[in-house]
């Protein structure tokens, strides 16, 4: 099982994503430059925090046109399993891969803290190793975290169980007092119809030791793991 | 040839820059200002050619990569020369 981390000019949560796949979870994990265009022989791709390309124009939207994000929606789909972690979920935004965009923050400043977040969906590959309705307490460092997206795409993505996590208060309860950044129904956290690629605002690769303040990040990492070492099993059956 | 790509929230997307300006200036006694917006000016150059493949082209640019059309609303125009 080997993981790629995208780096981009500017990525600056790749080593965190990187230390915790490897060091924390003991898996294979390589950085892969921006100019790269393979992705053969990986099985997971997390394409990391940070401000690719400075996020000049729009956050994501330059970084979209990078050699590597050909191979990644590629791979994706194929049904490799991508997750976006903040720059990495605005990026899979503007590369279409993940409906809606990420606007400025309600209240135009950037957050840096550690925020209660509700798992709204367990059946995912990126949530299954998490209880249904926990919370879990993750990081969160953006200044363009406000979820947007129309009416009718949100319903759609309500009924299909596509919202995987929200902003909430310590005991749970959703509501517009512990949403951090404005975003629509507070949205943390999405998947695409497929299941297989994933968008997120918090940092779970920053939350995964003790010594970081939390661990509560492993679920959603183990997660995909968990996903990785089952497609393997049955390769190997077949 | 000189062109210019105007960039805006889309109606109904919420524009929190746009309220914080719109804020401040009814600080400023301006109180009768609403529906402020904030977008973005693109100007840039082209060759001198056709203007209305330069408009076709100028809004395949804007479809791509100026404008994130989720959100976003765009217009291009051919800028007069001189102007």
């Amino acid at each position: 099982m080997r993981f790629a981390v995208a780096v981009f000019p500017g990525s600056n949560c790749d080593v965190d994503a990187y230390r915790a796949l490897h060091d924390v979870l003991g898996r294979d994990v390589e950085y892969l430059w921006h100019r790269e265009t393979d992705l053969s022989g990986f099985d997971g791709v997390i394409l990391p925090g940070g401000f690719s390309y400075g996020d000049y124009l729009r956050p994501g939207a330059i970084a979209r046109f990078a050699p590597l994000m050909e191979a990644v929606v590629r791979f994706a789909g194929r049904g490799g399993m991508v997750l976006g972690i903040c720059n990495g979920f605005q990026l899979l935004t503007e590369a279409g891969l993940l409906p809606g965009a990420l606007l400025r923050n309600r209240d135009l400043i950037f957050l840096c803290d550690t925020v209660p977040v509700r798992v709204e969906n367990v059946d995912t590959v990126f949530t299954r190793c998490c209880q249904a309705g926990q919370v879990l307490r993750l990081p969160i460092a953006h200044g363009d975290g406000n979820y947007a997206v129309d009416a009718a795409t949100l319903a759609v993505m309500e009924q299909r169980g596509q919202v995987i996590l929200r902003y909430c208060a310590p005991d749970g309860t959703v509501d517009e007092q512990h949403n951090p950044n404005g975003s629509v129904a507070n949205i943390a956290g999405i998947i695409n119809g497929q299941g297989n690629v994933a968008g997120m605002m918090p940092h779970p690769e920053r939350a995964a030791a003790e010594l970081l303040g939390g661990t509560d990040g492993v679920f959603i990492l183990q997660s995909m793991v968990q996903e990785l070492e089952r497609r393997q099993h049955e390769a190997s059956r077949c | 040839m000189k062109a210019r790509v105007l960039i805006s929230p889309k109606k109904g997307i919420a524009d929190p820059q746009g309220t914080a300006v719109e804020q401040a200036l009814h600080t400023l006694g301006f109180t009768g200002v609403r529906a402020v917006r904030v977008g973005k000016v693109i100007d840039l150059e082209l060759p001198e050619g056709d203007h209305t493949a330069a408009l076709a082209e100028l809004t395949r640019m804007s479809e791509q990569l100026l404008a994130n059309t989720v959100v976003e609303a765009y217009s291009c125009t051919i800028l007069d020369e001189g102007a």
